[in-house]
């Protein structure tokens, strides 16, 4: 009997076993307090999990409370698996962005693939049909072999799953910076598409109604992810392996086109996916959220391992499984609806009055806890925070050859074509992808409609580093600045925040900075955050990852016709700057190109101008008096111009008045470039405060003058080959 | 004109393969899953890429297996058109309905872009709207497009003009720049690139437009004929 081996309630408390489960001293002294009793050993597992800071955001949850959640299109805020916004025409788009750091930093390709397997069944749990995925990576710099093995396999993983399943992968940002190291970021972000009326929540209402198991068989993988999840990587994390997941995307594919089936049958009374803690957090946030209990019998769960302890079963965190509450009686429609899909829907328990979540094994009751106390009652830490002490001074950068300068920029794998990582994924799956990856925004339609959606991630780490408040409003303002250069209005975030040990109080002032600075601009711009992550603990050895809240951010486009890309379109265009720019150069990539670090004040931003700069686009955007819209980000304006005519066999001639050249490699912040037929120039002008600079050729050439002065003449050719060959080349590089 | 596109678990280019069909094209299209062993009804069939069975052991591999099988044999006999992309292209080699096999990438790595192809062949049931030695561009997406075969079945694919679509920039290694082969009786083509994915100028690309219209017409053609 497996069961004998355990140990006893006893033994749990007196050697302390419940701390190697991630529990510290007092939180075990509270469950105690709260069940009357000490718990036996597969209880005090489900609480480890159920109270870890992956589940229960007991250290961030007083931050997220900042964070505006409503609008008029808000449908579906925070604490279900996705958030949910309106589109119009009874449509509505569900979205959310989850993290998948520490698996990823262990085991790269199955991490990354079953953060990918993780965000689908959170999207279509909702009903909803998953349409696009997108993500956002940071790794250490590329001139590592576990750094380029880490990447190779991220993305491989990533591809390897969302091209399994059948899901466009349209879009996403990749950083690189020395501080990921150790502790790569990978947060997967999916958008599902729905009727208003097949909105589902994951509630398990109606005492008597059966609680049934679809999917992939419960093994042994992922005990005790989630806290591993919630932990510092050190140097013997490989050790935890066993933490990591297998992914299946077959097994996915067939649970996706399953799930949107049973949605649309009223025998359906909840549905939720087992992701972080299994069959633990979905069976018992179902209960809670319903004020009911559940009691399952675990002998009936299907498992793929012998031998299996009640503990194993609900601490697993094996991929591809949904929980759902069916209508007593109504069982077997259920049934008949997955088989055609070839899979099996397993009755494993009921909805109970008593607000008790109660397992049984073999005919004893192993688990017998208030749902409550799970789901509800986890300690909510304020913790201490204390503000960093910041070099504000920054070297002043000189240079000779803005060529030189530029053409070293477009080869940093930051700003480089990232054509390498999103040819493997299947980007065009489905047929709806109108704007490919490599624009500002991935730009979707919206079949039976004129409409589309836009969707980008960002987050400019580097500056969060300098100035968390500052950081956290620009990364907002960015991703909407992507959309609206897009054809699209901004209208709801998601947010995935990768931060380090929010036991340092550096670590957590950074996080209050950030969330603060973050919450201020999506009030503003009017981007409410509908769903999102918290993942703490990216640190290896003790030293933390940059605060990096990667934004996810969808747009509408109310009119395919507004679509609009980031590459010039004609010779004889226009060429217009939107915003002044001043020198910034902290945090930015030519300061890390000339100086090797960032250093001083990273660029600031002022959300007023930041608002009406999106604006005023937008509104000619809609017009139809834009031919081509690129924000300008890394590398600031010399780069962004490059953007817009690489690739293409047209050139750019422009000038450019300013104090000093390296202005031409500022990051300023709120600042567009934009082309415009010479027709359409007036009303351009009429409509928005921007600066004529130049014009769109056929030679070719990327001519920059400054201040009258020639410094730069390349050939467009030349600078797409450096800018598309630089990540091939980092990796097939030796060093 | 009714289209059937076969349905295996995995696919994920059915849904395309329906619209493009259906929306585009105009005619008549039903999704017909692998458990189903007739296809009397219908006048062509396609099979639509994706990763059937996870594409677990190979890609195709198992699919070829299924109880759809027979019938889609039967209707290759009957010389009515059967059209495998990608994934169903697998599933045509691995059935023996057409020659060849295939290996992975000769980069290994799974590739999703548009790229240039010659049409080799346009007096096909599925290339006649196209000119011949037309350049088109077509996306693909594929981790296991290398064509393979040995020297004699290349000399007689050649021969027999049975190289349909060769690629002009070849992306994945395959033999003879092969993209599209159909069989001797010309029948039954499989291609790894997606037309069904560039019938839309919304998307960037309709090139693959006149390869349903060529179905259509040649359909056309037979039905004045025999009626």
């Amino acid at each position: 009997m497996p069961l004998l081996l355990e140990p006893s309630p006893n033994e749990v408390k007196d050697k302390k076993l419940y701390a190697e489960m991630g529990l510290s001293d007092e939180e075990f002294n509270r469950i105690e307090e709260l069940l009357g009793r000490t718990p036996n050993y597969t209880e005090t597992g489900i609480f480890s999990v159920m109270w870890s800071e992956h589940c229960s955001y007991k250290k961030s949850k007083p931050l997220l409370s900042k964070f505006p959640t409503t609008s008029e299109r808000v449908l579906q805020g925070p604490g279900e698996g996705a958030g949910i916004v309106d589109i119009g025409d009874e449509l509505a788009v569900a979205f959310k962005i989850e993290s998948h750091n520490h698996p990823s930093a262990i085991e790269p390709y199955q991490g990354a693939a079953t953060g990918v397997g993780g965000i689908l069944r959170d999207v279509f749990s909702m009903g909803a049909k998953p349409i696009a995925l997108l993500n956002s990576l940071r790794f250490g710099e590329l001139n590592h072999p576990r750094t380029k093995y880490l990447f190779e396999e991220v993305v491989a993983g990533i591809a390897g799953y969302g091209n399994c399943v059948g899901v466009p992968t349209v879009g996403g940002e990749i950083q690189f910076d020395d501080c990921y190291k150790g502790n790569p970021l990978v947060n997967a972000m999916c958008v599902g598409l729905i009727k208003h009326e097949d909105i589902q929540v994951g509630q398990a209402k109606g005492i008597g109604n059966t609680v049934m198991y679809i999917g992939s068989a419960t093994g042994r993988d992922g005990i005790h992810g989630a806290t591993f999840a919630s932990e510092e990587l050190t140097d013997n994390s490989a050790e935890d392996r066993p933490a990591v997941q297998v992914g299946d995307p077959f097994m996915e594919k067939l649970l996706i086109e399953a799930s949107l089936e049973i949605v649309k049958c009223d025998a359906l009374v909840g549905i939720q996916d087992m992701g972080a803690a299994g069959l633990t957090s979905s069976a018992s946030e179902m209960a809670s959220k319903a004020g009911t209990g559940i009691e399952m019998n675990l002998d009936l769960v299907p498992q793929r391992e012998r031998d299996m302890t009640p503990y194993e079963m609900m601490l697993s965190e094996s991929q591809e499984r949904m929980l759902i509450v069916v209508e007593k009686g109504r069982e077997q429609e259920i049934k008949d609806i997955v088989s055609k899909y070839d899979l099996e829907a397993v009755e494993v328990g009921q909805v109970i009055e008593e607000k008790q979540f109660r397992l049984l094994f073999k005919g004893e009751i192993v688990t017998d806890v208030p749902v409550d106390a799970l789901a509800e009652d986890a300690p909510v830490y304020h913790m201490p925070s204390k503000k960093p002490e910041f070099n504000r001074v920054s070297q002043k950068l000189e240079f000779n050859d803005a060529n030189d300068i530029l053409e070293q920029l477009l080869q940093q794998p930051t700003i480089a074509s990232k054509e390498w990582v999103y040819e493997q994924y299947d980007h065009q799956v489905q047929t709806n992808t109108v704007v490919k990856p490599g624009s500002d925004a991935a730009v979707l339609r919206v079949r039976g409609t004129d409409k589309a959606i836009a969707m980008t991630t960002d987050c400019n780490s580097r500056y969060l580093h300098l100035d968390p408040q500052q950081g956290g409003q620009i990364a907002v303002a960015e991703a909407a600045r992507n959309l609206v250069a897009s054809g699209a209005e901004p209208v709801a975030v998601t947010d995935c925040l990768n931060f380090g040990n929010p036991d340092k109080p550096e670590v957590f002032w950074m996080m209050e900075q950030a969330t603060d600075g973050m919450a201020k601009a999506c009030e503003l711009l009017k981007t409410p955050v509908i769903s999102g992550n918290v993942s703490l603990y990216n640190e290896t050895n003790g030293t933390s990852v940059y605060p990096t809240p990667v934004i996810g951010m969808v747009g509408l486009v109310h009119d395919l016709k507004h679509i609009t890309t980031q590459l010039a379109k004609e010779p004889g265009d226009a060429v217009y700057v939107i915003g002044e720019t001043t020198e910034e150069i902290g945090g930015s990539e030519i300061q890390k190109l000339l100086s090797g670090q960032y250093e001083g004040n990273c660029p600031t931003i002022d959300l007023k101008t930041e608002q009406k700069h999106q604006q005023q686009l937008l509104q000619a955007i809609q017009a139809g008096v834009v031919a081509s819209a690129h924000d300008v980000s890394e590398g600031g304006l010399a780069v962004a111009l490059a953007e817009k005519v690489m690739t293409t066999p047209l050139g750019l001639t422009v000038d450019i008045d300013g104090e000093d050249a390296i202005e031409l490699f500022s990051e300023t912040q709120s600042r567009f470039v934009v082309t415009v037929q010479p027709e359409l120039t007036d009303q351009f002008e009429q409509m928005v405060d921007a600066v004529r600079i130049g014009t769109v050729t056929n030679n070719g050439q990327m001519v920059i003058k400054f201040n009258n002065e020639k410094v730069v003449d390349r050939s467009i050719d030349d600078l797409t080959k450096l800018w598309k060959g630089a990540i091939p080349c980092l990796l097939k590089s030796k060093d | 004109m009714r289209f059937a596109v076969i349905v295996f678990p995995g696919s994920n280019c059915d849904t395309d393969l329906f619209r493009a069909i259906e929306e585009v094209l105009c005619e008549e299209v039903d999704y017909v899953s692998h458990h189903e062993t007739n296809l009397e009804n219908y006048d062509a069939v396609l099979l639509p890429g994706g990763f059937s069975y996870g594409d677990y052991l190979r890609s195709g591999a198992i699919a070829s297996f299924s109880n759809i099988m027979p019938a889609i044999i039967d209707f290759a006999e009957s010389g009515k058109p059967i059209l495998g992309i990608c994934n169903g292209f697998q599933v045509l080699l691995e059935s023996g309905l057409l020659p060849g096999a295939m290996k992975r990438n000769e980069h290994l790595k799974f590739i999703c872009q548009t790229t240039p192809l010659i049409v080799e062949n346009n007096e096909t049931a599925f290339t006649n709207q196209y000119r011949l030695q037309e350049r088109i561009n077509l996306p693909i997406a594929h981790a296991e497009g290398n064509y393979e075969c040995d020297e004699g079945t290349l000399a007689d694919l050649e021969k027999n003009h049975q190289v349909v679509f060769r690629y002009a920039d070849n992306p994945n290694g395959s033999k003879g720049d092969i993209a599209g082969i159909v069989n001797e009786r010309g029948n039954v083509l499989g291609m790894m690139p997606h037309p069904e994915r560039a019938v839309e100028q919304l998307l960037g690309n309709d090139d693959g437009y006149k390869l349903f219209q060529s179905i259509l017409v040649h359909w056309r053609e037979q039905h004045a004929v025999t009626s």
